[in-house]
């Protein structure tokens, strides 16, 4: 076999053993690997509380890591989420996907619960379930520390031990698997760590044909101005975009409450370099290296980071973006979640959040301490506990990114239509709508966008599943990424018979959600899109999207989708797709 | 298309799940695309079909090949198809490419190289046949028919491709004719073609008039100058689709063209890059950017332009050396000093790459009235404003046809 392993290790923290799986070709081919691979161990659980001993919690690469493929170093962590009750995955960099690969795993579907704190270490195709009591309650880097030669690390902190529901799972002390509350399914089975080493090699059938595929990605990655340019996301990281989402005037600021920041141009990704000296690192596999750290090893904020702790929440105070994002990262908290609802929480009580403010919250957060404890179930949930459930920005109760969805009506769409709720990156529209690549759409147009985002959401969950970084589809296409395929799978396609795997993992998603009682209620965005009108400038005016529009594009989208008109998923289709039905949760 | 046309339309189009009919109206960027593939001479008036699929699949006009279409957007991905049979001279030498292809025409111009990679060809307009082409690549060429492109963010991107095999095409098939008559090896048909096709031609472009006359002392002043040499290279013919760029320095700001915009659409496309890097706004600034950057830095030039004017990427081509060591990799290196028309021939990738034409561009233009890139186009800059580098982008593509013409006729 060529680019999988065809072997996925089945661990039992109930009863501390583990065996080996070996999946149908057939399966592998059909939901490729990532989160393809992950949503299909997943779909037959999906119904069971998160916190349930046998929701499984999943870790799978794809065919392509542990190759030479270009950007191929990511995998996907998914469970049921605990902060929304949807599917929750999150695809995350750094070497853990890589080392599990070279250990000879496809992937990891984790089961039961430990009695106590455990970690669980992979040297090779040998597994050991530890006891991780030594480091309960540490933070991110002293259990990283703890844990050093042992590989590549998933680590969770105090945050997701306390039962904050946006924990996140920090890889690599730096790479977070943020979204979806996945560091509290680490929590609930009591795991604290995994580490993985390895030493195989994955088999590429075709490696001549690999080179010259690799080839044409970084042709065209070379061309791309948003990947290598002079303002790109290599030289700047993913900051670069702060200042063309202020350029645009769909910067969310003070909780969604106005599109522009007044002091972006103090905040920007030129003042981070000038102020931290970053060096470039990233993700194992990536020549684009986004990732940015400064020379005392702090992290830099990503993009999303770096807007919401400033203009989401008002702050001015550039070292404050960056140690909210140490304290997150430390505590093992989501960014975007911890910002939003801290944004949330400002609107509620009418509060400006100064920088001590905000860095105090965030650990009491972490600690579940005093008003922490309220703010660590989400936006969301905070907001409807104070009976304020229209001041939440969030979709499907995940808080949204950094993008104001009035500024890009395909991004609006997007945003309420995606599986694990207010996510970017699942369309990830900006590419056309603010981007230009392939080429620039109307952003303040529903029309043509329906398609667009069905496509777009396809295509990303083959990336997630191959795996490949989304940042590369802002060059390539699948056409590049279909050779490379063959070339290491040695399995003939085309760009667009891997959409159709694409097709099929997203439709499970949407069957997944169903099955725990999503509507087309939950495909929707904040009432404020729909009232209040963003910051104008001289050439743009920021107009509340009109809501007959954005109900006829959801309409559009569940046609492409080929979803009944309630969004729900219908059985012809379903089978079509080779999936199998999910008894609905009663 | 207008806004009216568009908020029309939006508030017309009801989808199915609203349980309301779908009105009859035509897509808004069906006259837009089909008007830019007859006014850039790829199309005759009325050949172009279009399809657009959102909620529903809407032609711009009825087809007796509708159904054979309907067939690919139900097997691909996509949201938009063009079919047209190109206009002269593109549709002769596309099918003789097609009729002399195994399967697939390679053309070795940089936008092939880089974005199409090869050009599949079907014998035969069925979905039998289309499809599995289409589902590797953007295009298909249906020799006698015409050519099939596809895209997944509308029309625009469908026209981007359709543009670029008619412009990949035609380089080679005035490439391959010079190469081959070099060697005697152009058989009677293909000189018959040549014959023809040559007689099809545009005539080499002109202009008389001025350009505006800088220095500029406004924002809104450069935004004219840069839409106004845009626009002339468009109309003029210099430039294909979305490719090329332009950029003037004005003060501490270079203005630029954005990444994938129309030279004659530069309304709201030009990005604004301080140069002293203090703002990533200019990250949808052209994958030129870092070349414009250099040569208005090292050079006296303020203002640049870029353009694919077809002979020059023809003769760039043209080399006689022998066993040189860079044969197949003449994109990224040569190791000659090659002119033509006197004006330098250069290696060098899109972009930001290790083999950047922004590490030969800038040095090369200097004490010239521009610069080729192999395979790809040609820079052209001046001091102040667009006259001098609009009228050398002409003067050069003019000198380059009348040098490819005594070439061939010195044969």
């Amino acid at each position: 076999m060529h680019g999988w392993h065809g072997k996925i290790a089945r661990i039992d923290l109930t009863s501390r053993s583990w065996r080996t799986e070996i999946p149908d070709v057939d399966i592998l081919m059909k939901f490729i690997g990532g989160r393809g691979l992950a949503g299909y161990y997943i779909r037959k659980k999906i119904t069971l509380n998160w916190n349930h001993p046998e929701m499984p919690l999943l870790l799978f690469t794809g065919p392509l890591v542990n190759t030479r493929s270009p950007t191929s170093g990511r995998m996907t962590l998914m469970s049921r989420s605990p902060l929304t009750g949807a599917v929750g995955d999150s695809s995350v960099g750094g070497s853990l996907g890589f080392q599990l690969k070279k250990a000879g795993f496809d992937g990891i579907v984790i089961s039961g619960k430990s009695r106590n704190l455990c970690g669980v270490e992979i040297l090779d195709n040998d597994i050991r379930i530890t006891d991780a009591s030594p480091l309960k309650g540490c933070e991110i880097s002293q259990a990283a520390s703890m844990l050093k030669n042992k590989g590549a690390t998933a680590v969770i902190g105090p945050a997701a031990e306390n039962g904050v529901l946006f924990s996140s799972v920090i890889i690599d002390r730096h790479f977070a698997a943020g979204r979806s509350g996945i560091g509290l399914s680490f929590a609930s089975k009591n795991l604290k760590y995994i580490t993985i080493k390895g030493s195989g090699k994955t088999s590429v059938f075709d490696p001549v044909a690999l080179s010259s595929a690799r080839e044409d990605v970084f042709r065209l990655t070379a061309a791309s101005p948003v990947l290598l340019g002079e303002f790109g996301i290599s030289r700047f990281g993913t900051g670069a975009l702060y200042d063309l989402m202020d350029a645009k005037r769909m910067m969310p600021t003070e909780n969604f409450q106005k599109t522009r920041f007044d002091r972006a141009h103090s905040m920007n990704a030129h003042a981070f370099k000038k102020n931290f000296t970053p060096k470039k690192t990233g993700c194992r596999g990536c020549h684009i290296l986004c990732k940015k750290i400064a020379k005392n090893g702090t992290s830099i904020p990503e993009f999303e980071t770096m807007s919401h702790f400033s203009a989401l929440l008002g702050n001015t105070d550039i070292r404050t973006v960056v140690n909210a994002n140490t304290v997150c990262n430390e505590m093992g908290m989501d960014t975007i979640s911890a910002a939003s609802t801290l944004a949330c929480f400002s609107e509620i009580s009418k509060r400006k959040l100064s920088p001590r403010d905000i860095i105090s919250l965030l650990t009491a957060i972490g600690k579940k301490q005093g008003a922490g404890a309220e703010l660590g179930m989400g936006a969301a949930k905070y907001a409807k506990t104070s009976g304020r459930s229209d001041l939440a920005m969030a979709v499907k109760g995940l808080e949204l990114p950094a993008y104001d969805p009035r500024g890009a009506y395909g991004m609006a769409l997007a945003y309420a239509t995606s599986s694990r709720g207010g996510c970017h990156l699942r369309a990830y529209p900006i590419s056309h709508e603010i981007l230009r690549k392939p080429v620039a759409t109307d952003r303040f147009s529903f029309n043509e966008k329906a398609r667009m985002i069905k496509i777009g959401e396809d295509l990303n969950a083959v990336a997630d599943s191959l795996t490949a970084c989304k940042f590369i589809f802002f060059a390539a296409s699948l056409e590049e990424y279909a050779r490379i395929y063959t070339a290491v799978t040695g399995i003939e396609t085309s760009g667009q018979d891997l959409f159709e795997a694409g097709e099929r993992i997203c439709y499970n998603e949407r069957m997944m959600n169903a099955a725990n009682g999503f509507t087309d209620k939950d495909d929707d965005l904040p009432s404020r899109f729909f009232t209040m009108p963003g910051v104008q400038s001289n050439h743009v005016r920021i107009q509340p999207i009109d809501r007959d529009a954005f109900l006829t594009a959801r309409c559009n989208y569940y046609t492409a989708r080929k979803l009944n008109k309630h969004g729900m998923p219908t059985s012809n289709v379903a089978k079509r797709l080779g999936l199998e039905p999910i008894p609905v949760k009663i | 298309m207008g806004f009216k046309d568009l908020n029309r339309y939006n508030k017309l189009k009801v989808s199915k799940c609203m349980s309301a009919k779908a009105p009859s109206i035509r897509h808004p960027m069906f006259r837009t695309t089909e008007n830019k593939l007859v006014h850039s001479g790829l199309a005759e008036p009325g050949a172009p079909l279009l399809g657009s699929l959102d909620a529903d699949l809407q032609w711009n006009r009825d087809s007796r090949n509708i159904p054979i279409f309907e067939n690919i957007f139900n097997h691909l991905n996509i949201n938009a198809l063009i079919f047209s049979q190109p206009a002269e001279p593109y549709r002769s030498i596309i099918d003789h490419l097609a009729e002399l292809s195994n399967g697939s025409i390679t053309p070795n111009d940089c936008e092939t190289r880089t974005f199409l990679h090869d050009l599949p060809v079907s014998s035969q307009l069925s979905p039998d046949a289309l499809i599995p082409r289409l589902k590797m690549r953007k295009s298909t060429i249906i020799p006698g028919h015409g050519i099939i492109t596809w895209g997944m963010t509308g029309l625009e991107q469908a026209y981007v491709t359709f543009s670029s095999v008619c412009f990949a095409c035609f380089v080679k098939f005035f490439s391959d004719f010079l190469s081959l008559s070099k060697k005697g090896a152009a058989d009677r048909k293909t000189r018959r073609l040549f014959d023809r096709v040559i007689q099809k031609l545009d005539p080499p472009a002109s202009f008389s008039g001025a350009l505006m006359e800088g220095p500029f002392k406004s924002t809104k002043e450069v935004c004219e100058a840069i839409q106004e040499a845009g626009r002339l290279t468009v109309e003029h013919r210099l430039v294909d689709s979305y490719f090329g760029n332009i950029s003037l320095c004005h003060g501490q700001t270079l203005y630029i063209s954005q990444t994938g915009s129309s030279l004659d659409r530069l309304n709201d496309a030009i990005d604004l890059c301080p140069l002293d890097g203090s703002s990533c706004v200019p990250i949808t600034a052209s994958s030129e950017l870092p070349t414009h950057l250099k040569i208005v830095q090292q050079t006296e030039s303020k203002a640049v332009l870029h353009g694919h004017p077809k002979f020059s990427v023809i003769l760039s081509m043209d080399c006689d050396a022998e066993n040189c060591e860079c044969r197949g990799k003449c994109h990224l290196k040569c190791p000659r000093e090659r002119t033509a028309c006197g004006v330098p021939i250069v290696s060098g990738e899109v972009g930001s790459g290790p083999h950047s034409l922004s590490n030969t561009v800038p040095e090369a233009i200097r004490g010239h009235p521009g610069v080729i890139v192999y395979g790809h186009g040609l820079f052209t800059a001046g001091e102040t404003d667009f006259n001098g580098p609009f009228n050398h982008l002409l003067d050069i593509e003019n000198c380059c046809r009348t040098e490819y013409f005594n070439r061939v006729g010195r044969l």
